[in-house]
């Protein structure tokens, strides 16, 4: 089956190396009960969100109509359908950094960042979003840009640690 | 394949090594070899504890003191407000907030002179110009460790010291010696109820797929924690993931089945990737798998991640996700445990829950109903968070008060402010106030006071807390997550979210109230899962024992606790300012203007209410009005 380069993806020898660690996760979970979610997350994995002609794959090798994944995929938080920025910044949503001020934080994000939530820069650098806990409550408030935790925030911190991702 | 003496031989070779765990109070001259525990759990993570770990090595090795000195990454010591933690036995000193910069000091005082680097030790444990051992301190001093036994004390990646502290014992007990009616009756006579938020007895759940006659069966660890503000299960995956494997086999054995699943949530990698380590070191040694400890017992354990849906946290739904759907629940009965995944009998057990089965296979039923209360028997494990001093993971035994959880062992409220209330159960949970502080922690009691125990989160809200604002944010959360298939739930959440706007945008008419109210008790009523049928218990509650406040928003236009945007606006008191603009110069929309050494003004048609000002402003010039 032949699929047409997907967006924001390197050049032909990285989108084709992709591609293939996708017929890898299939052949993987194929033979399993249940192995569209495996597959979705290792797809998400290797593109950071789901393509669709990716998923016109899955569906073809897993005997699954798009319409069935495409109701798995939105049901689940976990899963993107579009694209995302460079950098990912998740702030945590969690009661414990609620009741600490967490809004406060997310709104000055916001307002620096000049978009909403689930929302991606012009430039294509950050991708804006409110997160379910993330467990590290002892640090409340707490957001994540990519894998890096910040901890203890207030809004005023917020300028300066985005300074650092420019 | 290992043999039950194999384990033994592994648990004379590692005991020697887990003892030096241990508070001796021997006098520092004596000491010949210290431990060094470094919390390698995700909040310590965060902040650095794998430099610190590499950091310690290299000292060590720089001053040539591998022989007397052991560094360990261990799982969560619990008091998470202080991360990242570190703590050296025999003395059981316990440091605080510790920093890559501060190692070379640390290790150069403490470990080659053996005086405790003063810097950054605890402050509560040091008393009169002595330091006390960890244990004594109020944090630690009433709590009881039975699922988190582990924690903090072994290495979660290495198999060896799990075996060491009498790991795989119970399921070596299990199979050898025990039949499988005996161990349910077992798991029953200990009143363990499930620790996920049901609280129903995991016995009697077992005995319900045991006597099922089909063929395949299966044992689901439920590991989807969804509750935002509680982290017990993530601590137990990360500190002690052994706990949870040799539980899972040991109810597979009990209900005749040879396959289980994890479900754990994709956010929590740590735990993810040390429960996968786990699996892989006790399938090496043959404790899963085909012929488990040359008994004849087949188990086997899957993983499957979560991807974000709270409502799987619900079994049916869960059920669904793991068969590759969406996660929506479907009635019961059938239960379960009748017919669960792709259709067979299957048990679903919380990470909590199992982590306590070992414990009480071993030490026997009668040891775990002595703990407790009447109808809730054991420990429960709470994540304390929000307002309160000692932020963290707390293991308490049922029938303890509210009060001793949030005054004692979480030290009060920061800042000198007021209690208000008290979150118990999450989004399905109910706030209680300070006439319940006295009431028991248990399953019945938190019910009938309008709350619930959930999974064990507990969040502290004091004075700055809007109680309709708390709601709000809950009725967000449990909206977001409906999982849309049945009416009350679905649209019964989104316009219980939308009364709650109009209140805390000052829109709100006491019908507005009635509705709130009428609306709840349908939607509790009429709703296919218990994800709609706890929806409403948030706005209950609070309109139950914050009535007042409900009508400060409605009547007086006013939000009391100074939260809600729209009912909010800030002032400079010209008497009190001194003119420094370090408010104009932070404030992000340019809405402060004034003369240097004058009184500055806010621009309100400008101001877009977001704090600022107020947060930094040295003289408390300004007011929120």
């Amino acid at each position: 089956m032949k699929q047409q380069p997907i967006s924001n993806s390197g050049g032909v020898a990285e989108a084709d190396e992709k591609l293939m660690k996708v017929q890898a996760a299939i052949s993987q979970f194929k033979m399993i009960q249940g192995a569209l979610i495996p597959v979705l997350h290792e797809i998400q994995d290797i593109y950071g969100y789901l393509p669709e002609p990716v998923l016109q794959i899955v569906s073809a090798e897993l005997h699954l109509p798009m319409s069935e994944i495409y109701g798995v995929a939105s049901f689940y938080h976990f899963f993107s359908l579009t694209p995302k920025g460079e950098n990912v910044v998740h702030v945590c949503l969690g009661t414990a950094c609620y009741i600490k001020g967490a809004q406060g934080v997310l709104d000055r994000l916001s307002t620096e960042l000049k978009v909403p939530v689930q929302g991606t820069t012009e430039d294509n650098k950050f991708t804006l979003e409110a997160t379910r806990c993330l467990g590290a409550c002892g640090l409340a408030p707490v957001m994540t840009i990519g894998e890096k935790v910040h901890g203890r925030l207030v809004p005023n911190n917020i300028p300066k640690i985005l300074k650092e991702y420019n | 394949m290992k043999l039950l003496t194999d384990l033994d031989a592994i648990r004379t070779l590692t005991q020697g090594r887990l003892d030096n765990r241990k508070i001796t109070g021997e006098s520092p001259d004596s000491i010949r070899f210290r431990s060094v525990m470094v919390c390698g759990g995700t909040g310590c993570t965060s902040s650095d504890s794998n430099q610190i770990i590499a950091k310690l090595n290299q000292e060590i090795a720089g001053h040539g003191i591998q022989e007397q000195v052991e560094v360990v990454r261990t799982g969560c010591f619990g008091l998470c407000e202080l991360g990242p933690v570190v703590i050296v036995y025999p003395e059981g000193i316990f440091y605080s907030r510790v920093e890559v910069q501060d190692i070379p000091k640390l290790v150069e005082a403490h470990l080659l002179h053996g005086k405790p680097y003063e810097k950054k030790i605890y402050e509560k444990t040091k008393q009169d110009g002595e330091t006390l051992n960890f244990e004594e301190t109020e944090f630690y001093k009433k709590q009881v460790r039975i699922a988190l036994h582990n924690c903090g004390v072994i290495d979660p990646e290495n198999i060896d010291e799990y075996i060491g502290s009498d790991g795989y014992q119970a399921l070596g007990k299990v199979l050898k010696t025990m039949g499988r009616q005996e161990v349910i009756d077992t798991i029953k006579q200990s009143g363990l109820r499930g620790r996920g938020g049901g609280g129903f007895n995991t016995g009697l759940k077992w005995e319900f797929a045991a006597k099922q006659d089909k063929k395949q069966k299966y044992v689901i660890c439920n590991a989807d924690e969804g509750d935002p503000g509680a982290f017990m299960d993530r601590s137990i995956l990360e500190g002690n993931p052994h706990s949870v494997i040799e539980a899972m086999a040991i109810a597979g054995y009990a209900i005749g089945s040879s396959q289980g699943f994890i479900y754990v949530r994709a956010e929590y990698p740590i735990a993810v990737q040390r429960f996968v380590k786990a699996l892989a070191q006790a399938r090496e040694y043959g404790l899963l798998g085909d012929n488990i400890l040359g008994t004849g017992f087949c188990f086997n354990i899957d993983v499957r991640l979560g991807a974000g849906a709270f409502v799987c946290g619900e079994e049916t739904a869960l059920i669904h996700s793991v068969e590759g759907h969406r996660g929506m629940p479907t009635p019961k009965p059938p239960f379960p445990a009748v017919q669960g995944l792709w259709e067979q009998p299957t048990i679903i057990n919380n990470v909590e829950t199992l982590a306590n089965v070992a414990q009480i296979i071993l030490k026997g039923a009668a040891w775990y109903a002595g703990i407790g209360t009447e109808k809730s028997k054991g420990t429960k494990v709470f994540a304390l968070g929000g307002k309160v001093v000692n932020t963290g993971l707390v293991e308490v035994p049922m029938g303890i008060t509210l009060r001793e959880v949030i005054f004692e062992i979480g030290g009060g409220i920061p800042g000198g402010k007021k209690f208000k209330a008290v979150q118990t159960g999450g989004p399905s949970g109910g706030c209680l106030t300070e006439e319940h502080l006295d009431c028991s922690i248990d399953f019945d009691t938190l019910t009938s006071l309008g709350s619930m125990m959930g999974s064990g989160g507990m969040i502290i809200m004091d004075e700055d807390t809007c109680m309709v604002d708390v709601a709000r944010f809950y009725l967000d959360f449990t909206r977001d997550e409906s999982c849309g298939k049945c009416t009350p739930c679905r649209i019964g959440t989104k316009r219980l979210l939308e009364l709650l706007d109009k209140i805390t945008e000052g829109k709100g008419s006491m019908e507005d109230l009635e509705k709130l109210e009428n609306l709840s008790v349908q939607i509790k009523n009429a709703s296919l899962c218990a994800l709609g049928q706890t929806a409403p218990n948030p706005v209950l509650s609070t309109i139950k024992y914050f009535r007042e406040e409900y009508m400060a928003h409605i009547v007086d236009k006013k939000c009391p606790a100074g939260v809600c945007k729209s009912l909010i606006s800030y002032q400079i008191d010209s008497d009190l300012c001194r003119g420094c603009s370090l408010c104009a110069k932070k404030c992000p929309t340019d809405a402060i203007s004034g003369e240097m050494k004058e009184p500055f003004v806010i621009d309100t048609a400008v101001c877009i209410k977001c704090g600022v000002c107020f947060d930094v402003c040295k003289f408390k010039a300004v007011a929120i009005v």
